[in-house]
């Protein structure tokens, strides 16, 4: 294919990578590890690390490595691991495209790139939800970030986004800015939550909000928007627990900033487009126990996946995910369903084709005290564990010997007793 | 006088409710912990309340405007104020060096901070 006169630049890869986030890195250097000679690595940005670099917190590794890092170190740490294996990196590269063969088209400033890969691995991340996704009414004022890209104009360009802040929704990106502007001199004025309970982690509420005396208003949510250039005011309102409007519970709070902290979507253009097919629970590729997804030799892991609640067990399942592409991919024609069925948002994984230990991740719908899980087939219970606690905000992690025999069942259920 | 209080560990994302009682330096732990690291935050967090920190210090002539740092030990809480005012007022020729000490003994607290990422000329 010509292009301008100019050649499409041609290479081959064993694993080729989209996204050189913690996922990314985590699984090009497990698929070294397993046998792939030639990974690529493909990323959009000039750096390395993801979204890691600006999350300059710490808290990061605990459960991997047992010590606390900051999102740099812990990125670094992967980085210089991947660096010494040889795995080659193109970044400032775009991936356009790859379709079933694994031909993926990429663009960077040398020109077109097509990649042929044995394996591909999805690792692209997520998006933040807008202000689009939840339709907050009002006018169109600047001075409205999601949380995520005040954090990166803060952390990485030493641009102060405002000086009195309202954050809308409690994730823990949010939760993490909540702190950081109030250490950065800005006024925090209060954390607005429409669940009846915070979404991001515990840890992150004491030391984040809690701290620094910032107001959690629980069953809470933001009913207009008001600015003529910058903002100039948000009103606020308590919700009834079906979440409609309480009407005469309105407030206006002046403010010139509100950041929107409302959840994560994985990021799978590149995967709609090759028809891939998409779990709605999770956002993201319905998998098998070797995290690949319907297109065979195509796999997928971190938050492209699934959003994770921390990037240990990402990496963890990333390096599972970068094993199973060094290896030959598993013949996909028979399997079967994992169903998140009552108290349970989502499983992942969705499909069973091979017996053996699975690891199961799975969120519930509602915090509740010591639930009971079941995980059932074919009407015989395959797992029954009493669970201390359980909270959306924490994925629950299970691991089941699944028999020859169970795979030729028809589904697996799992449902959370509460 | 005891007092009973529950403390919310941030060691790791569980985030366990520990129960504990405290009468002046008397420490005791009730209830709540799944591990032992729990004990260590709980006896701190009754009776001398420490954080890490995390900021970030302005950089001359870098490829980035600013370097994330830390601090080496947790800061008594009382002390993040003053803390967070010098890390405001220091600033930092590039290049940098993960690692790299960026402020000696910071507000007289005998923790330095130390920078988290390395930043190129």
């Amino acid at each position: 294919m010509v292009e301008h006169g100019r050649k499409m630049i041609n290479l081959n890869a064993d694993v080729a990578i989209i996204g050189g986030g913690p996922a990314g890195l985590a699984a090009a250097i497990s698929a070294h590890e397993n046998g792939a000679k030639n990974v690529i690595v493909l990323d959009r940005n000039s750096w390395l690390g993801g979204i890691l670099p600006q999350c300059i917190h710490d808290g990061f590794g605990v459960e991997e490595t047992g010590t606390s890092m900051t999102g740099p170190e812990y990125a670094e740490m992967y980085i210089k691991a991947a660096r010494k294996k040889g795995i080659n990196f193109m970044n400032e590269t775009m991936v356009l495209q790859f379709d079933k063969n694994r031909k993926i088209i990429a663009v960077n400033k040398k020109g077109l790139h097509e990649i042929k890969a044995k394996s591909i691995v999805l690792a692209m991340g997520c998006r933040e939800k807008t202000r689009w996704n939840i339709m907050i009414p009002g006018d169109r004022p600047s001075g409205i970030y999601t949380a995520g890209v005040a954090q990166a104009f803060i952390n990485l360009y030493n641009i102060m986004v405002g000086k009195n802040v309202v954050i809308l929704g409690s994730g823990d990106v949010g939760l993490i800015m909540a702190r950081r502007l109030k250490f950065e001199g800005a006024n925090v004025l209060g954390v607005v939550e429409i669940l009846p309970y915070a979404s991001g982690l515990p840890r992150n509420v004491v030391q984040c909000l809690d701290d620094y005396d910032i107001p959690l208003y629980l069953n809470h949510t933001v009913t207009y928007v008001k600015g003529k250039e910058r903002l100039e005011s948000v009103t606020i309102a308590q919700v009834d627990e079906k979440m409609n409007i309480i009407p005469g519970t309105e407030r206006e709070i002046k403010c010139d900033t509100l950041l929107l902290s409302l959840g994560l979507i994985p990021e799978n253009e590149l995967s709609k487009n090759v028809k891939i097919e998409l779990d709605d629970l999770t956002g993201g590729p319905i998998i098998n126990q070797s995290f690949e997804t319907s297109l065979s030799g195509v796999f997928a892991c971190g938050n492209c996946l699934q959003v994770y609640d921390t990037v240990d067990t990402l990496s963890m399942d990333a390096k599972v995910a970068g094993e199973n592409a060094a290896k030959k991919s598993v013949k996909q024609n028979k399997f079967i369903n994992v169903k998140a069925g009552k108290g349970i948002r989502y499983v992942v994984p969705q499909r069973i084709n091979e017996p053996g230990k699975i690891h199961f991740t799975l969120r519930v719908e509602k915090p509740c005290e010591s639930p009971t899980l079941h995980v059932i087939s074919d009407g015989i219970e395959l797992l029954k564990k009493k669970l201390p606690w359980a909270n959306p905000a924490n994925t629950v992690e299970f691991d089941i010997d699944i028999s020859a025999e169970v795979v030729k069942y028809k589904d697996l259920e799992v449902i959370l007793d509460d | 006088m005891t007092d009973e209080k529950k403390i919310t560990c941030i060691v790791c994302p569980i985030g366990c409710k520990i129960l504990v009682k405290i009468d002046g330096k008397h420490f005791e732990l009730v209830d709540g912990n799944k591990c032992k690291r729990g004990i260590d935050y709980a006896i701190s967090e009754a009776l001398d309340p420490r954080r890490m920190l995390t900021s970030s210090v302005l950089v001359k002539n870098g490829e980035w405007p600013l370097v994330s740092v830390k601090s080496s030990k947790p800061v008594p809480k009382n002390k993040i104020v003053s803390v967070l005012n010098e890390i405001k007022k220091a600033s930092v020729n590039a290049p940098v060096k993960s690692g790299q000490v960026v402020l000696n003994n910071v507000a007289d607290t005998k923790i330095d901070i130390v920078a988290t990422k390395s930043i190129k000329k």
